[in-house]
């Protein structure tokens, strides 16, 4: 049998995905997942705030993974669990999934098309190097908060958070509520990483300090941590001499980024953007190999699961389109990142496949105050996104109508920040 | 009386300014209805959602993911993390099933954020 | 009472203790911490070197080559990861190539094969991402890598198989000589008593000399601090790179490991005991001085999964005795105790040599003036099972390796891609793991791009099951200190 589409994840990203497929009209559909539920990261993330856009309500992680397996429930969706994928191979009209299972041993499946869902990885204390010693005690956010949510483990009870990723915060507020004392939260930028609302829900309500413009620099304690030291840095990011502060305690957790998993991606062949470090993929998440989509952290890093689910819907749509022989592929645009903008996403357009509009998703390099963003083809600005401000935590949603771009012949979109009285 | 703060009841995160006295409050600088709501809770009964974990016996895992079902008076949050302390369900439970019925005298109740299966 | 007590159970103890299965002695190998091989053997550079560096009157210069040799039935015989890669010492001036001629001469007379001076093309031609101002270099053939944690498992798990003794979280904090003259050993357990004592204790054998003799060495611990890179640039380089050396030893270097990582390191810098702390100038110190052989590392500092130090062994006089700074590999001025110290680089290297050389040369002609002539141990197998690793198979293996066992279906770690099997193999191995840090050791759980951040939880719980114990019982490394878990989050359960 060949499958239509097979996903390869089966997190918010590849159940939204594998609904939309269906819904297209992609018959056979099979969700690959390799932990022993579906729901992906979410059944860790117990706490409220997800959803607000896609139901306009606050659900907390598991709730917004259980509409979602809901749905593809209704919609008959098959799913493997504890299924690892090996590699993929790309043979042109099909694709190869190797993937390996205690119940199903070890399988090659044929399918023509394929989603790639994976999600994204910590970064860990190797990645940044922090110097010291490597005791145990240093725990990445989400494997803390997986010890502590799902296993029913304390993961220590005298913590200092390097990092104000959302994570992080999340677990300094979770960590306060089952007893621990969160002696700091350090940031080395100057400005949070994490969304406003955590840092004044999870921190400021607990009285949880958050030292910008800090990092650490020495990790204490051969066998478990028993102590940090922490340093402010200087407008370079280099600790400065003379500000050294060692505070006890006996776990580090790190909250400090997030690295989409492309290992697979990688051994097809699929092209990676360094700069979101995920696929480059048109606007309906086609991937640079035809029939190879792909969406959600995967791609690039979002902070917020309802535009992981926005985005799957593009790749699902795509995907089905794909194996009813009806996704164009005529390319018209690529996307360009101009000054502030640390990414965009899709990198390429087909005018064609969109149906009303389309959202570019884009990230800024700094926090910009009093500024818009304004795209381009040419010298003509097409559209401008305006917001109160725009930092680097918060992912810019720039929708673009169709009918702007038809437009205009093929060419180039580039993303500007600008002040707001920019003209140009 | 004035005061600056951040609304938490979605991502945006207005810079409210909430200035008046005892229930007659003008809030400024929210972009929806739900600021203002925020920000005069803030001043008269600051209220927040609590999710945790209760022990469950007989499921894949042994913590149910919870959560008030509405929220709770700020100061109460950590009496309420005492009282889900004591909860102990069995599998199987639904999403949504009550597993404490008005925690703390709240009229809140705590409910389960997830399906669990009995196995 | 035992005959023999071998005190250190890292790469040098346990390839004593091995070599003595091979006869009918009853050996016990003690080891302070809370698995084998988990100092020196835990952090160095993992290379089997060519054996053309240390001069040929030292012990270091006539070991090497001929361990460099036995390593590969060694590791065949304990089916440990080996590779044969090569090696290039580079030159970036006339006086380093003058340097390297002398290597080449001093090669020769350590009986080194497959040794080759390159000119400037060649080093190019077979190097491609290496500095372009490098004139020229030594290649040696025979150099390779080795994963010296593994290599030290089996071996220990080889010598337990033919009936040595281990006993782990065993300290030892005095030893006295009985009335009966043989040793008694107290330690942080119970006390052992031995008829032979031999010390390999690293990094603290001047300090367990010392409570027997007059110390007549001492042990300089000298840190050395590395990086590991993912292995997505592993192939960056695939000889190892060694700057040219100075009188402080052979300098940064860029290698391949023999699981497919990018190594780079190590400095030597002179510390207390124990201290295997990295810190930041040393850290950037090794970054600047790899770039200057491999300027291409500049890109990939971000590929950068993790840093460590280990500390050296190296041995300088007391006050009142001189030392060459070569191996110490003797039976002692105290009668009957037998000391393996200074076993610094190329120590790894030299093992299967030094050690067949000790028992032999040392021990067995102590024990025959003892009147000891023991018989030779007929069931001695230098084989142990092998360890499978699953990635490594060919597809059909790999179908029939779950359809034999579905443990093998089950991936704990994805990007090491570790199976449950594997895991539970090597926990109930002789010479088990019991720590998640053992685990990691022997299979490799945790030690690829996320560090364990994904799998922990789950090798924690597996270890839990096989061992029977609660997962917050379950440590990451030193027996009651490395917890991972303290308690559980509810009061009822």
């Amino acid at each position: 049998m060949i499958y239509d589409v097979v996903i390869l994840g089966g997190g918010p990203a590849g159940l939204a995905a594998a609904i939309e497929a269906k819904k297209e009209g992609a018959e056979n559909v099979l969700i690959l997942e390799r932990d022993r539920e579906l729901g992906g990261i979410l059944n860790q993330c117990i706490h409220n705030g997800f959803g607000l856009h896609t139901f306009k309500e606050q659900l907390t992680g598991p709730e917004y993974a259980e509409r979602y397996i809901d749905m593809a429930a209704e919609l008959n969706i098959p799913y493997e669990l504890n299924t690892m994928v090996l590699d993929m191979q790309d043979n042109g009209d099909t694709k190869m999934i190797h993937a390996i299972s205690e119940e199903n041993g070890y399988q090659a499946l044929e399918t023509k098309a394929v989603i790639l869902t994976m999600g994204c990885r910590e970064r860990t204390a190797g990645a940044i190097g922090i110097p010291g010693f490597r005791p145990s005690g240093v725990f990445t956010a989400g494997t803390a908060q997986r010890f502590i949510n799902m296993e029913g483990y304390m993961a220590g009870k005298e913590v200092v958070i390097l990092g104000s990723g959302d994570i992080g915060l999340i677990m300094a507020r979770r960590m306060t509520l089952e007893g621990a004392h969160v002696k700091a939260v350090c940031e080395i930028m100057p400005y949070s990483n994490g969304l406003t609302r955590n840092i004044v829900q999870c921190l400021e309500d607990y009285d949880i300090p958050l030292k910008l413009s800090h990092t650490i620099t020495f990790i204490h304690g051969k066998d478990r941590v028993e102590a940090v030291t922490v340093m402010q840095v200087d407008d370079k990011l280099k600790p400065i001499p003379g500000t050294e502060e060692i505070i006890e305690c006996d776990t580090l957790l790190l909250s400090v980024g997030l690295i989409p998993e492309n290992e697979i991606s990688r051994g097809a062949g699929v092209e990676i953007d360094r700069r979101t470090n995920g696929p480059v993929v048109s606007e309906l998440r086609q991937t640079s190999i035809p029939g190879v989509f792909a969406s959600g952290n995967v791609v690039h890093v979002h902070d917020l699961v309802d535009f992981v689910s926005e985005e799957s819907v593009l790749a699902g749509k795509g995907a089905a389109r794909y194996v009813k022989g009806e996704l164009k592929n005529e390319d018209n645009f690529t996307t360009v990142n101009g000054d502030g903008i640390g990414y965009v996403v899709p990198q390429h357009v087909t005018v064609s496949n969109i149906d009303k509009d389309l959202t570019f998703y884009m990230r800024v390099r700094k926090v910009f105050e009093g500024s818009v963003v304004n795209a381009y083809i040419g010298d003509e600005k097409i559209a401008t996104k305006r917001a109160q401000k725009f930092v680097p935590a918060e992912m810019v949603n720039f929708k673009i109508k169709k009918s702007v771009l038809e437009k205009y012949p093929n060419g180039e979109i580039k993303f500007v920040v600008e002040p707001k009285e920019a003209k140009k | 009386m004035k005061k600056e703060m951040i609304c938490i009841s979605c991502p945006m995160g207005c810079h409210l300014t909430v200035e008046g006295e005892d229930g007659n409050y003008t809030v400024t600088g929210n972009t929806c209805k739900n600021g203002e709501i925020y920000g005069i809770q803030e001043m008269t009964n600051p209220q927040r959602v609590v999710p945790s974990t209760v022990v469950i016996k007989g499921a894949m895992l042994s913590r149910l993911p919870v959560k008030t079902a509405d929220t709770v008076p700020k100061g109460k949050i950590f009496d309420v993390m005492k009282a889900i302390d004591e909860v102990v369900v069995e599998a199987p439970v639904k999403m949504g099933d009550v597993v404490l019925a008005d925690v703390c005298g709240t009229g809140v109740d705590v409910v389960a954020t997830k399906s669990m299966a009995a196995c | 009472m035992y005959d023999i007590a071998i005190i250190g159970a890292g790469i040098a103890g346990s390839y004593v203790a091995r070599e003595l299965s091979r006869y009918q002695l009853d050996v016990v190998l003690l080891d302070g911490e809370n698995d084998v091989g988990n100092q020196i053997t835990m952090a160095n550079s993992a290379i089997v070197h060519g054996g053309f560096d240390a001069p040929s009157y030292k012990k270091k210069g006539q070991f090497n080559a001929p361990g460099n040799i036995m390593y590969e039935k060694v590791c065949r015989d304990l089916g440990v990861p080996y590779k044969r890669t090569g090696s290039l010492v580079v030159a970036h001036t006339e006086h380093e190539m003058m340097k390297l001629h002398e290597l080449y001469k001093n090669g020769l007379q350590n009986g080194v094969p497959d040794m080759r001076i390159l000119f400037q093309d060649e080093v190019h031609e077979m190097e491609e991402n290496l500095a372009p101002d490098i004139c020229g270099a030594l290649y040696s053939g025979t150099a390779g890598l080795v994963s010296p944690f593994e290599l030290c498992v089996k071996v220990a798990e080889n010598a337990v198989d033919n009936g040595v003794t281990l006993k782990l979280n065993h300290l030892v904090t005095n030893i006295t000589k009985t009335d009966a003259g043989t040793f008694k050993i107290e330690t942080t357990d119970e006390d052992i008593e031995a008829r032979y004592v031999v010390n390999a204790a690293g990094v603290y054998a001047d300090d367990i000399y010392k409570m027997v003799g007059d110390p007549y060495f001492k042990i300089l611990p000298r840190r050395g601090v590395y990086f590991i890179f993912d292995k997505e640039i592993g192939d960056l380089v695939h000889n190892v790179i060694f700057p040219c050396p100075t009188k402080n030893g052979k300098g940064i270097l860029v290698s391949p490991t023999v699981h497919g990582n990018l190594l780079i390191g190590p400095d030597a810098m002179p510390v207390e005991k124990g201290d295997i702390s990295t810190t930041q100038d040393r850290l950037d110190y090794i970054k600047e001085n790899a770039l200057k052989n491999c300027p291409e590392l500049g890109h990939y500092f971000n590929k950068i999964i993790r840093s460590y130090a280990g500390t050296r062994n190296t041995p300088v006089a007391d006050t009142y005795t001189t030392t060459d700074g070569d191996f110490i590999i003797e039976e002692s001025p105290v009668q009957g105790f037998c000391n393996i110290a200074g076993y610094e680089s190329p120590g790894l290297t030299s093992i299967p040599a030094a050690g067949y050389w000790m028992v032999e040369e040392v021990i067995l002609p102590m024990l025959k003036r003892d009147g000891i002539e023991p018989a030779v141990n007929e069931d001695f197998d230098p084989k142990t099972r092998p360890h499978i690793y699953f990635e490594e198979q060919p597809e059909d293996v790999k179908r029939e390796l779950i359809a034999k066992d579905p443990k093998y279906g089950k991936i704990i770690c994805r990007c090491e891609t570790v199976t449950e099997a594997e895991i539970i193999d090597v926990i109930h191995r002789n010479v088990g793991a019991t720590t998640v840090k053992g685990v990691k050791k022997r299979c490799r759980p945790g030690a690829g791009r996320c560090q364990g951040g994904f799998c922990s939880p789950r090798v924690v719980e597996i270890l839990a099951r096989e061992l029977g114990c609660e997962m917050d019982e379950v440590m990451y490394d030193a027996k009651d200190k490395a917890y991972i878990l303290n308690g559980k989050t509810k009061s009822q359960n």
